[in-house]
């Protein structure tokens, strides 16, 4: 590893997306659009007293999904392209380790994640009077490690497509299921035991659940350390995957 | 004939992808502070052999060293730059981004930046989107990029293809003054004619080495100062000996 190299690269890729005026505005501004739509459509729910509003259990966890989702897709065809066009290959003529370009991928799309989150959660807390026990401060971290999930599994991906039409239609693969078994839909303990066990296992319920502990806790508890501490392993475990698949060499 | 060891050497060179056998056999040397041109047809193994100097395509059999080391280990990555057939840089960047960008990989200075800008006379448009310039500027960028870090070997796949004949010849000139300065430079082409601004030829038919000459050479082996058809004599008089091989 080395610094020099690694920031080179993020200041590179988010270089890159600076040219990119529509895909930052993009980025930054949906989320935000589509926690209104979120918040209008339940607007007029009528609730028990003391049972908390639809739009705080689902806006919740689309905090967690937006990182998580557009990270990934923006990697897997940045990384692609990077595969593709032989800029890749060049890098791997020169002294950069693959641990640089990883890192230097992951840190960039973090900081975009971290942006994104900071406009989704400060939309989420203000305008909507999202219930947040626990501080936002913690939510932005958890999008942030979402972020890195979907940058890890995007890199890990991009080796398995060879066009971008392909690793566009990875997004089903990967991204839907854990978004269907997160807990957004269908609570987990009402899973039957099969999906219940495959969501114990999907990075996305982990991040999930810790949302939950931060919006139902003032104070941070122990589950929502541990969550984190799963996801920051699984995380690492990726993107070593997924350095398995950058080879200086073609046999 | 070189006072200085040989830049690159190659002992029964092999290379086979997925079961094509690409490189047959390759026995050649190349002299440091030269221009050694790789010449033959498309599809003749050029990029193959380049790619197995650099360091990305395996070998499959015999050895190939590379300033004194086995090809693609670790502390060539600094010495060796490689400027692939298609421009391979960053279309969405500067050009200024994308030679810092490779720079920040050998721990070039701003200073280097600005030079191997100025070396392919970009420096006007340098702040320009690589992606906004022409076929021959943007190519241009990828050469920048590997000019960057000072290689001593410089390894270039068809560089001038789609350059216009000032620039080709400007190019030409600003490889023979790397050379004067002690750069080893490998060019490949399919263009006969740019053999003449090489001190060195390897040429190269179907995976196997036709012949190590030098241009006056070339012309003469194969009776005509054309370089074009003095190889195309060459690669009939090759195919006549294999056919009477054959038929003995």
């Amino acid at each position: 590893m080395n610094l020099r190299m690694t920031l080179a690269t993020t200041a590179r890729v988010l270089g890159q997306l600076r040219h990119d005026h529509r895909s930052v505005g993009l980025i930054l501004v949906v989320p935000a659009f589509l926690l209104a739509a979120v918040y209008f459509l339940f607007e007029n729910e009528t609730l028990p007293p003391g049972f908390p509003r639809t739009f705080d259990r689902v806006g919740l966890m689309m905090l967690a999904i937006f990182p998580f989702v557009v990270m990934f897709l923006v990697t897997s065809i940045t990384m692609l392209r990077e595969r593709t066009s032989g800029t890749l290959e060049r890098l791997l003529t020169t002294p950069i380790h693959k641990a640089d370009l990883l890192f230097g991928y992951a840190l960039a799309f973090s900081i975009m994640a971290a942006l994104q989150s900071l406009v989704a959660t400060a939309v989420a807390y203000w305008v909507f009077d999202l219930d947040i026990k626990g501080s936002p401060g913690f939510v932005v971290m958890i999008a942030v490690i979402n972020a890195v999930l979907g940058v890890a599994l995007g890199l890990l991906c991009s080796a398995f497509a060879r066009t971008e039409f392909q690793a566009v239609q990875f997004m089903p693969v990967v991204v839907v299921p854990q978004i269907l078994l997160c807990g957004l839909f269908v609570a987990r303990e009402d899973m039957n035991e099969v999906l219940e066990a495959i969501s114990g296992v999907l990075p996305l319920t982990f991040s999930v659940d810790a949302l939950k502990e931060i919006a139902g806790n003032a104070e941070t508890t122990a589950s929502m350390w541990q969550d984190t501490i799963v996801m920051g392993v699984i995380v690492v475990g990726v993107l070593v995957l997924a350095s398995l698949t950058l080879r200086r060499q073609t046999r | 004939m070189s006072p200085l060891p040989a830049a690159i050497e190659a002992d029964g060179l092999h290379v086979s992808r997925s079961r094509t056998k690409i490189l047959r056999g390759l026995d050649f040397t190349v002299d440091s502070g030269r221009i050694t041109g790789l010449l033959g047809p498309s599809g003749s193994g050029k990029t193959t052999l380049m790619r197995a100097i650099v360091g990305v395509q395996r070998i499959t059999r015999g050895t190939l060293t590379v300033l004194g080391r086995p090809a693609g280990s670790a502390p060539l990555r600094h010495d060796v730059g490689y400027v692939t057939q298609g421009a391979s840089v960053y279309p969405d960047l500067s050009v200024e981004a994308n030679v810092r960008y490779f720079g920040a990989m050998h721990g070039a200075t701003t200073a280097d930046t600005a030079g191997a800008i100025a070396a392919v006379g970009l420096s006007t448009l340098a702040r320009q989107k690589a992606a906004d310039l022409s076929g021959g500027q943007f190519s241009r960028v990828s050469l920048a990029c590997a000019l960057v870090s000072h290689p001593k070997l410089l390894v270039l796949d068809e560089p001038t293809v789609g350059l216009d004949p000032v620039l080709r010849a400007e190019l030409w000139e600003r490889f023979a003054a790397m050379a004067a300065a002690g750069t080893t430079l490998l060019v490949s082409s399919h263009v006969m004619e740019e053999a003449s601004h090489c001190s060195s030829l390897l040429l190269l038919r179907d995976g196997l080495l036709l012949a190590q000459l030098t241009p006056t050479e070339l012309a003469e082996r194969g009776h005509s100062s054309d370089l074009e058809r003095a190889f195309l004599s060459l690669i009939k008089a090759a195919d006549r000996g294999q056919e009477s091989q054959v038929a003995s």
